[in-house]
């Protein structure tokens, strides 16, 4: 494998890291703000700040340890996505800052505020969303490079239904993706109302989540037909992804296996992720930016994989410790600890 | 603001801004790890109740301060992107590997901390919980290193090769290790150190002043302000080293710190005073040698002044108020933390005097504003420069035509987020007093039970 390769790979993993445990947070804090305004069930919202108050700053280091690698190994892509990003990356700034300060307000001050619970839960939402501009753009035709300068095309990507649709994928898959991971917490606490509306949950999400998906993948053979075809040579990925979707659903259905259905979840999107990806190189950005025109020298791309590894050797272990004390000890979920 | 739109010009204000925010959060960040480490050690060493429930409130208001030092963070890294993309185009290729490296110590830091906050009363020994803030201590000095020999590295580029405008012969640890970087990641440490223990100081004594007179305080107060002693003298030998790396590798960022005009020996050092319109220096207090001195150790050395570089490459002479500013600030630390060592030694009936309290009190705002001035006068010394000697500002900066739209809408963020820590932080130790918590946690008087 290239180092090119390599590097992209990495990275294409930790966005990926960051999906995962992004949408679990970005959606418990969503159901965690429902919850209170419809006064269903006060039992679900303990549950979720248990889980989420040791881990949500984890969370955020994957998406900065994405954006920081970016720079590293492609160093290109902060001149073209650097210029062209600026206002709706400065909105996610905005959104992240919202999301994870009242989160802290609201979890550690002394009252529980529902407009902190409001803030965090609907930026939450929105965080993903306004990420996909990202994913959007690197299709190609949303900017304008000319004269050296790149400019964003503002009003054909507002105006475009491939843009809207990965909007309306990223909400979605975060509600599911959630509401899956919940409901099998749930059930681990022994909160049998908690489990049983999380399942509800999940269920009522995973409809619009396949549905959006599959609007994508026809989505994006109007808007980009090159990628679209070599998405057809990785067919067997996206299929692959379906399957896990089906078994995940069908367990959680029959109330069975639930860790495993949440597997599954993640599988899904694992399939679909690489699939995207894949299909996407060598292209970071259409037509214009390749990851072999814009790699980073050698010496550096072997420095931050060095770098790389080690910090691999140092955060395995730690996570596994973050995790065995708080995801997978029974005590800790019950509450008894 | 009635200036012609001019990207560059926006984008440090922007730039200025967001660091400005984010160094409050990330210095205390780096340094009040350690003063809980510090407190819960003792409360271990001396089996005493009042240092552990110290640390346990620390961390408690400190992981509200976090959460605004993650999110700002997490602003700036973007921002460097977005504002500045030609300028990291080349940090990219020379000097991505220490921010690289500094997103692990933060992964690091983050794992720990999530860990310590919710293990108070987990493990049967407490030694054992006490050994989970070290991964924290250090995961956020290592960030702060790492984050620093960036900053060194805008200011002492090395490790490549730049010809017609091909970067060749890359050395990524070299760069990291460029000369700035012992004198400046020190300086940046220390004073995070510094600065937390004064912070923390200053609510013990704000506590005892208000008439609070619960030994808990008094604990608070001596154990911060004997810290804060050892940082400020610290601080004092770094400083001077710092002075002694500008004169090698930056003279006209020394010499527009020190208004410093003509090359001479024996030159002496310029405090305080203004311009007048003939560009004399009017009104400022000057020692003799001192800038001998401090630039290369000796009463006779020649100090290179601001007549050796064309006009152009030349920081703005405001600079120096902004370093006399900070070196005043961390001789008041040191003065007033030695005079409440030197009173809890001799005279113990003086040392919660009212003077005292307050001076401690004051250290804690104008540590911090020395803190901000000691960024400005490195970012605004190092100008025109964006990578000294060989990139100038503007030429790192965005085109893009909304760079102004996006400072007011970070202006109402940062006013909105600072404004809500501030409640929250007030809130949450009003409604809950020290002397209560002991008593409910019953270990007033009682000692703590196991």
């Amino acid at each position: 494998m290239s180092y090119e390769v390599i590097g992209i790979s990495v990275l294409w993993f930790f966005l990926y890291g960051y999906l995962i445990v992004a949408s679990v947070d970005f959606g418990a804090g969503f159901f965690h703000f429902y919850n209170k305004v419809s006064h269903k069930n006060y039992q679900v919202n303990k549950l979720i700040q248990r889980y989420l108050s040791p881990v949500w700053e984890v969370t955020n280091v994957f998406l900065v340890f994405f954006f920081v690698g970016i720079i590293g190994f492609f160093p290109d892509t902060a001149y073209y996505y650097g210029t062209a990003l600026l206002v709706p990356g400065s909105i996610s700034i905005v959104l992240i800052a919202i999301r994870g300060s009242y989160y802290a307000f609201n979890t550690y001050g002394s009252k529980d505020s529902k407009i902190y619970s409001f803030l965090y839960g609907m930026s939450g939402l929105l965080i993903p969303a306004s990420f996909t501009i990202v994913l959007t753009i690197s299709e190609g035709s949303y900017l304008d490079i000319s004269n050296g300068n790149v400019t964003l095309m503002l009003g054909e990507l507002l105006t475009s239904a491939y843009s809207w649709s990965v909007v309306f994928l990223a909400i979605v898959s975060v509600l599911f993706i959630s509401a899956s991971f919940l409901t099998y917490y749930a059930y681990k606490a022994g909160d049998v109302p908690s489990y049983y509306l999380f399942r509800r949950y999940t269920m009522f999400w995973s409809i619009p989540t396949i549905l959006a998906s599959v609007l994508i993948f026809f989505a994006i053979r109007h808007h980009n037909p090159e990628h679209f075809s070599s998405m057809l040579d990785l067919s067997w990925m996206f299929i692959l992804s379906l399957l896990f979707f089906l078994t995940a659903v069908f367990f959680i259905y029959k109330k069975r296996h639930l860790g495993a259905a949440f597997i599954l979840v993640m599988l899904q999107f694992f399939s679909a992720w690489f699939g995207y990806g894949a299909s996407h190189l060598p292209y970071l950005l259409y037509p214009h930016l390749t990851i072999y025109d814009g790699f980073v020298n050698e010496t550096m791309a072997i420095a931050l994989i060095m770098a790389f590894l080690a910090g691999l050797l140092l955060l395995i272990p730690s996570l596994y410790l973050l995790m065995r004390l708080f995801l997978f000890d029974a005590d800790y979920i019950q509450g008894n600890k | 603001m009635f200036m012609e739109y001019d990207p560059a010009m926006y984008s440090r204000i922007l730039t200025g801004l967001t660091l400005g925010f984010h160094i409050i959060f990330a210095t205390i960040g780096v340094g009040i790890p350690l003063m809980i480490a510090l407190a819960e050690w003792m409360g271990i060493r001396k089996n005493d109740p009042h240092y552990r429930l110290l640390a346990r409130r620390w961390a408690r208001g400190f992981v509200v301060t976090v959460a605004v030092g993650v999110v700002t963070g997490t602003a700036i890294g973007l921002q460097l992107s977005l504002l500045w993309p030609n300028f990291m185009q080349l940090a990219g290729q020379t000097i991505s590997l220490p921010l690289f490296m500094e997103v692990f110590a933060f992964f690091f830091e983050a794992i720990f901390l999530g860990i310590y906050l919710y293990t108070w009363d987990r493990f049967k020994s407490k030694m054992k919980h006490f050994l989970l803030i070290i991964p924290v201590v250090i995961g956020a000095s290592f960030s702060a290193f790492f984050i620093t020999t960036v900053n060194s590295f805008m200011n002492a580029p090395q490790g490549f090769e730049l010809v017609n405008g091909v970067i060749t012969d890359i050395d990524p640890i070299a760069a990291m290790f460029n000369p700035a970087t012992p004198t400046k990641t020190a300086h940046v440490i220390i004073t995070c150190y510094l600065t937390s223990a004064f912070v923390l100081g200053m609510i013990g004594a704000f506590k005892i002043l208000k008439g609070d007179r619960h030994v808990y305080h008094k604990k608070a107060l001596h154990l911060t302000m004997m810290s804060a002693f050892v940082f400020s003298i610290a601080t004092v030998v770094i400083g001077d080293l710092s002075g002694k790396y500008l004169a090698e590798y930056q003279p006209e960022k020394l010499a527009a710190a020190e208004w410093h005009f003509e090359t001479e020996e024996e030159a002496p050092l310029v405090l305080g005073g203004y311009l007048d319109n003939n560009g004399e220096i009017k009104y400022a207090m000057e020692i003799p040698y001192a800038l001998s001195i401090l630039a290369h150790g000796t009463p006779g050395a020649e100090v290179i002044g601001l007549d050796q570089f064309p006009e152009e490459d030349t920081p703005p002479l405001i600079i120096h108020y902004f370093f006399d500013g900070m070196v005043f600030i961390g001789m008041y630390l040191s003065f007033v933390s030695m005079i409440y060592l030197l009173l809890s030694w001799k005279k113990q009936e003086l040392m919660h005097s009212k003077v005292l309290l307050w001076s401690i009190i004051a250290g804690g705002p104008l540590s911090i504003l020395a803190i901000e001035l000691g960024w400005v006068f490195a970012e605004i010394g190092r100008q025109p420069w964006i990578l000294y000697g060989i990139m100038r500002t503007p030429e790192g900066a965005t085109t893009s035509d909304h760079v102004d739209a996006m400072l007011y809408l970070f202006i109402g963020l940062y006013a909105i987020l600072g404004l809500s820590c501030s409640i929250v932080l007030k809130k949450m130790f009003n409604n809950n007093p020290a002397a209560h918590e002991l008593e409910q946690r019953g270990l007033e008087d009682r000692g703590e039970r196991t």
